[in-house]
């Protein structure tokens, strides 16, 4: 197959002076060739990301003043993101009082237990989480925490993105001050 | 009792077919995957556990992560028609042949002032260069007059397909607020559906998804 005849046609006579040619085989190796075939191969099915980018379904309610929410506080669960990848929680409604209590400070990696603890304790239809995102809060922020939703399986309409009350920046200003976050 | 003797073969292998079929597979893969388009806008979206594909004829708002927001219409049969929509709502005063340069851009990252002059220029300047479609605030948004000029293009059809094609793209360390003004000009315009785009990512073992989606496979 890799050869090639180059045996002089049909046994032709030379003439006297005429050198006979050494008969060289064409016969290539193709080893290397073959390595080379595969490791361009591997090299490019390695290099190759199959990352298709995904989309994330969102669904914003209407800006409706006489069609508001109403949210029972036992089933309500507001969580804040701050500066630094900070997630701030607390459960129900705040108050004046106990604010400092009731405010707490963790992070994404813990956030799932708590909103899976709230979910088991609360009775579906009463299941609310309120996001609020400080303006420090980066996008990668806002949709992780959408997507923490998704990963504890909280039914549609039970989260919703609402803007941060003065009293919630504060909040969060003091306790970053406190935790010396930057 | 003498042994048989075995005639010597030889070990050569004529590696021809294997060299043909390394470089078949080798020539089918370059060929069969599709190269990444260009983007004209580098960023990096997060991750999410969502494994719809994002269409690819989209509209598609990407917000950087300096905060600079810019548009990309994927959609070429409705591009001119949202592109001559917003020239006569905002008055821009773009000659057809503007309109044709216009169109053939990749995208758009000017406020909508400076477009004439950013046209009159030889060549584009990079993205980075340009100041990005304002979103500001809820009054200093010029998105919102975009997504007019698009739903009015859209218009007559159907809503759902529109709402197919919008699609966010964000950048990791982008702030919140510029995706708060995004979203402002979407549900000025009456548009509550979108998607965002993002990187997929495993669903976390053990977590209430993965559990579903478990319980999900085995009724199958």
């Amino acid at each position: 197959m890799a050869e090639m005849d180059t045996s002089s046609g049909g046994g032709h006579k030379k003439g006297p002076g005429v050198k006979k040619s050494k008969k060289m085989s064409t016969r290539v190796d193709l080893t290397p060739m073959v390595d080379l075939g595969f490791l361009l191969i591997t090299f490019f099915v390695f290099t190759t990301t199959m990352s298709k980018p995904t989309a994330m379904n969102m669904n914003e309610p209407k800006d409706d003043p006489d069609q508001q929410l109403k949210v029972k506080q036992s089933g309500a669960m507001t969580i804040l993101l701050g500066k630094g990848d900070q997630v701030y929680y607390y459960l129900g409604e705040l108050t004046a009082e106990n604010a400092s209590q009731q405010f707490k400070s963790t992070n994404f990696k813990d956030i799932r237990t708590f909103i899976l603890d709230k979910k088991k304790s609360t009775p579906i239809g009463d299941l609310m989480y309120i996001i609020k995102s400080d303006k420090d809060a980066t996008f990668k922020n806002a949709i992780d925490i959408l997507d923490e939703m998704a990963i504890n399986d909280v039914p549609p309409g039970h989260y919703a993105e609402v803007d941060m009350s003065p009293t919630e920046e504060q909040l969060i200003a003091l306790t970053e001050q406190a935790n010396g976050i930057k | 009792m003498g042994r048989a003797k075995l005639p010597r073969k030889s070990t050569n292998i004529d590696m021809t077919a294997m060299c043909d079929v390394a470089f078949l597979l080798l020539s089918f893969f370059i060929l069969a995957t599709k190269q990444k388009p260009p983007e004209a806008v580098a960023v990096i979206p997060p991750t999410s556990v969502s494994s719809k594909a994002a269409p690819e004829k989209s509209i598609l708002i990407t917000l950087t992560k300096e905060g600079k927001c810019f548009l990309i219409l994927g959609d070429e049969t409705k591009k001119k028609e949202v592109l001559k929509d917003i020239n006569t709502t905002k008055g821009l005063g773009l000659s057809d042949a503007e309109l044709t340069k216009l169109n053939k851009l990749g995208f758009i990252g000017t406020p909508l002032g400076q477009l004439k002059s950013i046209l009159a220029l030889e060549q584009m300047p990079t993205a980075d260069k340009l100041l990005g479609i304002p979103i500001k605030d809820s009054t200093d948004n010029e998105m919102v007059d975009w997504i007019r000029s698009i739903t009015n293009a859209y218009a007559g059809g159907d809503q759902k397909e529109l709402e197919e094609k919008l699609l966010i793209k964000g950048d990791n360390l982008s702030k919140y607020p510029a995706f708060k003004n995004i979203k402002y000009a979407l549900k000025k315009n009456n548009l509550f559906k979108f998607r965002i785009v993002t990187n997929s990512e495993t669903v976390p073992n053990g977590s209430e998804l993965y559990i579903k989606n478990k319980e999900l496979l085995e009724k199958k």
